[in-house]
C-alpha cells in the first residue's frame, strides 16, 4: 500500500506523519499522531464525535483522507485552550453540565466554536440546527444549548 | 436480583441533619477538564507498545449450524499472530450469574461472545483475529472459510412463540410450566405473579379497558462504541484496559471464561463514553485476552458502529397485553398484563425486572401477571437503563388513560386515587417503605406547563414511571492524606462523570471539609474488594453508602488518635465539625483537633488515617416520576413533534442537583426518540438493515425541546443522606406520555412503538372514514 508523506499544522504546531491512502484523517489523529482527543463514534459521518476544522472549515474527520492534509492547517480539541487557560465554551461546558461521559465533548465544543465564530450571538434553534450533526446520548441537549448560549455572551463581552 | 436481599445486608437509616456541601454544586467536576480538553482516556485511546489489532469475523447469517471453520489461509498471511474460534474456548456448563439487572448463564456466554454450534443472529462472532494492522486483521478476516447450513429463522416474538417456529435451542423446554413440555420450543420461561382474585376484581369494576401493545428492539446507543486492550504476560496474569459499567463483573466473566484464577486478571475501567446497561456484558474482552496469549503481544480491539447495533445490545422488542378494570369513583379493582418479551439469541430478557415494574405506581388488590421469556434470532439483549419498563409502562400507561377517560377523570387526579404509597402491598412480595409517587404528581399539577393553551392537532399526555434501586456489593476506601485532604477510592464504575462529585462532595459533608479538598479515584479490580457493576440506579446510592461507611471509619481513627494525644478513652471523643473534640466538659480541658491537624499527628499516634468498607447494600428506596408532554401531530406528514417536556420525580435527596436534572434530560430524550423513531429493522434473511446512526435515528438538537425538570425529595429512609438511585425512572414515562399526546391531539390510539410517521399516517388513516361518517 502507498504511505504518504504529509506536511501540515496542527494546533499551531507544524507536524509532518507518514500514513496509508486509505487512513482517514480521524486515523492519522488518533493512531499516528496519539492525538486521541478527537473521537470515533461511527467512522462514516453520522455522529460528529471526530468533528475537528481544516483550513477554517468544519469537518468530520473520519471522512477526510489523512494523505490528503498537505499544507493544511489542523484544529483539534487538544488546541482549544491557551495553556492552562481554558476556552469559554469549554468552561461553559464545565459549569452548565454540558457533558456526562464527554465522549461527544471534543466534536461538540469543535462544532459550537465555529458556529460561533460565525454567528456570536446565536438563538437556541440557531444552536440546535447548526449542532443537529453531533449525537449526544447522555444530555438531551438541553444543557449544551445554555452552555454556548453563555460562552456566547461571554465572548461577545455581553 | 435473583435472590432475597440477605440477613446480613447494610442499611444506614435515614439521618436527617443541616446539611452544608450535598445538595450544592461542586467548584469543578473532577472528571470534567480532562473531558473538555481531550486528555480524557476512553478505553479506545489507550495503546500499548507492540499492540496488535484484533477484529471479529460475524456470521452474515441469522441462524445456521456451523459445519465447519478453516482459518488456516488467514493464520499464514503476513503480519497475522493469532486467530481464534470456538475450538480456543473451553465450553461450559449452565451456571447462572448476575450481571448488572439481567442475569447471565455462562453457558450462553461463552456461546454468545463466540459461536459454538451455530450462529444464532446476524453480527454473531464466529472467528477473531490480530494482526500488526487493522488492514491486515480485515484482510485475514476474508481469507477464514465457515461453512454454514443455513437455517429457518424467527425475529418477531409473537412468531417465536408460535408451534412450528424454527427454534434456536434443542435444549430449550420451558421452564416454568408443569409438566415440563415434551417439545423444545423458544419460550425459555414462563412466569405468572399474582396478588388477590383479579377475576373478582373485574367483577367489581365499572369500566374494563384491554389492549395489545407491540415495541420494537432499542439500542441504548452509546457514542463510544465497545472497545478492549489486553495484554497477556507471560507470568500468566491478563490485564485489560475497557469500556465497562462493571470490572468487577468482567474480571470474574473473563476468569471464568478463560478458566484462569480471579487473582491473575485485573481489569481497568476506562473513562465510559456511555453505558446506559450496554456495558454490563463481555463481548470483546475474553477474545482480546486469548489472542493476547496466544500471540504473545498486547491486543486492541474496537468495535464498529455496525458491530455494535448487531452484536451488543440491545433491549426487548415486545408484545404485550393489558387489562384492567376501575370503578366510576375511579378506583382500580383488577389488573393483568400478559408480558411477551424477546430475549435475543439467549435465554434472559429483561421480563423478571418488567414483571417488579409493571404495576408497582398503583396500589392494588388484585393483580396478574404472566410473561415469556423468549428467544429470537437477534443479538443476546442486554439491559438498558430500566430494562424491560418503558414497554410494559407504554401498555399499562396507556389503558390507564383511557380508563381515566372513560370515567371522565384527570388522568393525574386518576392517578392519584390509586397511586402506591408507603405500606402498599407489591404483587412481586414487599411492601413498599415511603416513596414519593404521590409528591410527584401533585407537583406536576403545579407546573406552568399544563397552564399553556394547545393548538390545533397538539395534545398532552401524562404518563408515570417506577424503578427500584439496586444494593449489591460495594466497597471503598478513604486514606486521609498528611495535609489533611481525603482521597477516596471507589469501586463502581464511574459512568457519567458524576459519581466523583456526589462522592467528593459526600466525603466533605462527613469530614466538614471543602469538597475540593476530596479526591474521588476510581479504582481498578486491584485495590478494593469486589464491586456489583454500576447497573440498577445503584452507583450514587449504594456507592456512597461504602463511601460514608469507610469515612466514618476513618473518623473512629481520628478519635483514637485525638483520645491518644489527651490521654483519655476514645469515647471520650467525639467528631463534629470536622474536629474531634472532647466529648463533654467533664473530660478535659482540649483544642479541638482539626482533619490536618489530626493527619499530622496520626504517624505518631499510631500511623495513617485511614477508613475502608465492603458492603452488601440492601433495601434501598425506590424512585417515582411524573411526566408531561405536549406534542402536535403533522397529518400530512404523520410527524409527531414533541413540543414541551416536562420531567417530575422523587430523588429522595439530590446530592448534585443540576448533575441529576442533566441525567433526566438524557434519560427523556432517550425515552423520546424510543417513542418517536428508534427501533431494529430487519430484512428478509433475518439481518439488520439499519445497523448506523443514519438509518438508525437516535434524537438530535433539532429534534428536541428544552426538556424542563423538577426535583421532589423525599428521603430513602434507608439512606443517611436519604438518596435514591436517580437514572433509570425517567426513561420509562416518555413513550407512554407520548402516545397518551398522540390520542390528545388526535382522537387516535396508537398502539406500536416508533411512533414513526408511516405508523401515524396509518392510523390516522385508519379512522379517517369513520370520522368523515360521524
Ligand atoms: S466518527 Fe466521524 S462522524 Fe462519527
Ligand atoms: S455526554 Fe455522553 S454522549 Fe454526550
Amino acid at each position: 500500500m502507498a504511505r504518504h508523506h504529509v506536511n501540515c499544522t496542527i494546533n499551531g504546531d507544524h507536524v509532518d506523519y507518514l500514513c496509508d491512502t486509505s487512513q482517514s484523517l480521524l486515523d492519522v489523529l488518533r493512531d499516528e499522531l496519539e492525538l486521541t482527543g478527537t473521537k470515533e463514534g461511527c467512522a462514516t459521518g453520522d455522529c460528529g464525535a471526530c468533528s475537528v476544522i481544516v483550513d477554517g472549515v468544519l469537518v468530520c474527520s473520519c471522512l477526510a483522507m489523512g494523505a490528503e492534509m498537505n499544507g493544511k492547517s489542523i484544529e483539534t480539541v487538544e488546541g482549544m485552550a491557551s495553556g492552562n487557560e481554558l476556552h469559554p465554551l469549554q468552561r461553559h461546558f464545565i459549569d452548565k453540565i454540558a457533558l456526562q461521559c464527554g465522549i461527544c465533548t471534543p466534536g461538540l465544543l469543535m462544532a459550537s466554536r465555529k458556529l460561533l465564530e460565525r454567528n456570536p450571538d446565536p438563538s437556541e434553534e440557531e444552536i440546535r440546527f447548526w449542532l443537529a450533526g453531533n449525537l449526544c446520548r447522555c444530555t438531551g441537549y438541553n444543557n449544551i444549548v445554555d452552555a454556548v448560549k453563555a460562552a456566547a455572551a461571554e465572548m461577545r463581552g455581553a | 436480583m435473583g435472590r432475597p436481599p440477605s440477613p446480613f445486608g447494610t442499611m444506614i437509616k435515614y439521618e436527617p441533619k443541616a446539611l452544608h456541601v450535598i445538595g450544592g454544586k461542586p467548584t469543578d467536576r473532577p472528571d470534567a477538564i480532562d473531558k473538555v480538553t481531550g486528555r480524557a482516556r476512553y478505553a479506545a485511546d489507550i495503546n500499548l507498545p507492540g499492540q496488535l489489532f484484533g477484529k471479529v469475523l460475524r456470521s452474515p447469517h441469522a441462524h445456521a449450524n456451523i459445519l465447519s471453520i478453516d482459518v488456516s489461509a488467514a493464520e499464514k498471511l503476513p503480519g497475522v499472530k493469532a486467530v481464534v474460534t470456538r475450538d480456543d474456548f473451553p465450553d461450559m456448563e449452565v451456571e447462572y450469574a448476575a450481571s448488572g439487572e439481567l442475569m447471565i448463564n455462562f453457558k450462553d456466554v461463552t456461546r454468545n461472545m463466540m459461536a459454538r454450534e451455530k450462529v444464532l443472529y446476524d453480527g454473531h462472532p464466529v472467528a477473531a483475529v490480530a494482526a500488526t494492522s487493522e488492514a491486515i486483521a480485515k484482510k485475514a478476516l476474508k481469507l477464514i472459510k465457515v461453512e454454514y447450513e443455513v437455517l429457518p429463522h424467527v425475529i418477531n416474538v409473537v412468531e417465536a412463540m408460535q408451534p412450528g417456529a424454527p427454534v434456536l435451542h434443542d435444549d430449550m423446554f420451558t421452564r416454568g410450566v408443569e409438566p415440563k413440555p415434551e417439545k423444545p420450543s423458544n419460550v425459555a420461561l414462563r412466569m405468572t405473579s399474582k396478588l388477590g382474585d383479579v377475576e373478582a376484581g373485574f367483577k367489581k369494576a365499572d369500566v374494563i379497558i384491554e389492549r395489545e401493545y407491540n415495541t420494537a428492539a432499542t439500542h441504548q446507543g452509546y457514542i463510544e462504541p465497545h472497545a478492549s486492550v489486553a495484554h497477556y504476560t507471560d507470568g500468566g496474569v491478563a490485564e485489560v484496559w475497557t469500556a465497562t459499567q462493571g470490572h468487577f463483573v468482567f474480571r470474574a466473566q473473563i476468569a471464568k471464561l478463560l478458566k484462569m484464577d480471579i487473582s491473575k486478571v485485573k481489569v481497568t475501567p476506562c473513562e465510559l463514553g456511555g453505558g446506559f446497561g450496554g456495558k454490563n456484558n463481555v463481548y470483546l474482552e475474553p477474545l482480546a485476552v486469548k489472542l493476547s496469549q496466544k500471540s504473545r503481544r498486547p491486543v486492541k480491539m474496537v468495535m464498529t458502529r455496525d458491530e455494535v447495533f448487531r452484536a451488543s445490545g440491545p433491549t426487548s422488542g415486545t408484545n404485550v397485553k393489558v387489562k384492567m378494570g376501575a370503578t366510576k369513583d375511579g378506583k382500580i379493582t383488577a389488573a393483568f398484563a400478559e408480558m411477551n418479551y424477546q430475549a435475543g439469541a439467549f435465554a434472559g430478557s429483561s421480563l423478571g425486572l418488567a414483571a417488579i415494574t409493571v404495576f408497582t405506581r398503583y396500589d392494588l388488590e388484585n393483580v396478574l401477571v404472566v410473561g415469556h421469556d423468549v428467544v429470537c434470532n437477534r443479538p443476546k439483549v442486554a439491559a438498558y437503563r430500566a430494562p424491560g419498563a418503558p414497554m410494559i409502562a407504554f401498555g399499562v400507561e396507556g389503558v390507564v388513560d383511557e380508563l381515566a377517560e372513560a370515567l371522565k377523570i384527570d388522568p393525574i387526579e386518576f392517578r392519584l386515587r390509586n397511586a402506591a404509597k408507603e405500606g402498599t402491598q407489591t404483587h412481586f412480595g414487599p411492601k413498599l417503605a415511603r416513596i414519593g409517587y404521590i409528591e410527584t404528581l401533585e407537583r406536576a399539577k403545579q407546573l406552568d406547563h399544563l397552564k399553556i393553551p394547545l393548538g390545533p392537532n397538539q395534545g398532552r399526555g401524562v404518563a408515570t414511571g417506577f424503578w427500584f434501586t439496586l444494593g449489591m456489593e460495594t466497597s471503598a476506601t478513604i486514606n486521609i492524606n498528611e495535609d489533611g485532604t481525603a482521597s477516596v477510592i471507589f469501586g463502581t464504575v464511574d459512568v457519567t462523570g458524576g459519581m466523583r462529585s456526589a462522592f467528593s462532595m459526600i466525603v466533605a459533608e462527613e469530614l466538614g471539609i471543602t469538597a475540593d479538598k476530596v479526591r474521588a479515584i476510581p479504582s481498578d479490580t486491584s485495590v478494593l474488594g469486589f464491586n456489583f457493576m454500576t447497573a440498577g440506579s445503584r452507583g450514587t446510592t449504594a456507592g456512597s453508602m461504602a463511601v460514608v461507611k469507610a469515612t466514618r471509619n476513618a473518623i473512629a481513627r481520628m478519635c483514637e488518635i485525638a483520645a491518644r494525644k489527651w490521654g483519655v478513652d476514645q469515647d471520650q471523643v467525639v467528631f463534629e465539625n470536622g474536629h474531634c473534640r472532647p466529648a463533654g466538659s467533664n473530660v478535659g480541658d482540649f483544642e479541638p483537633l482539626s482533619v490536618p491537624a489530626l493527619a499530622k499527628e496520626a504517624s505518631y499516634y499510631g500511623g495513617t488515617i485511614a477508613g475502608h468498607a465492603e458492603i452488601n447494600v440492601v433495601n434501598q428506596g425506590p424512585g417515582f416520576g411524573t411526566h408531561v408532554v405536549d406534542v402536535e401531530v403533522d397529518r400530512q406528514t404523520g410527524a409527531v413533534k414533541v413540543l414541551r417536556y416536562s420531567i417530575v420525580q422523587d430523588a429522595g435527596k439530590a446530592v448534585f442537583p443540576d448533575f441529576v436534572k442533566g441525567q433526566w434530560h438524557g434519560a427523556a430524550a432517550q425515552g423520546i426518540g424510543m417513542a418517536l423513531n428508534e427501533e431494529y429493522l430487519y430484512n428478509d434473511k433475518g439481518q439488520m438493515i439499519n445497523a448506523g446512526f443514519l438509518d438508525y435515528r437516535i434524537p438530535v438538537a433539532s429534534d428536541l425541546p428544552y426538556l424542563h425538570a423538577e426535583i421532589v425529595e423525599v428521603p430513602n429512609p434507608n439512606h443517611p443522606y436519604g438518596v435514591r438511585g436517580v437514572g433509570e425512572v425517567p426513561i420509562i414515562p416518555p413513550i407512554a406520555a407520548i402516545a397518551n399526546a398522540i390520542y390528545d391531539a388526535t382522537g387516535v390510539r396508537v398502539y406500536e412503538q416508533p411512533f414513526s410517521p408511516p405508523r401515524i399516517l396509518a392510523a390516522l388513516d385508519a379512522v379517517a372514514p369513520k370520522m368523515a361518517a360521524e
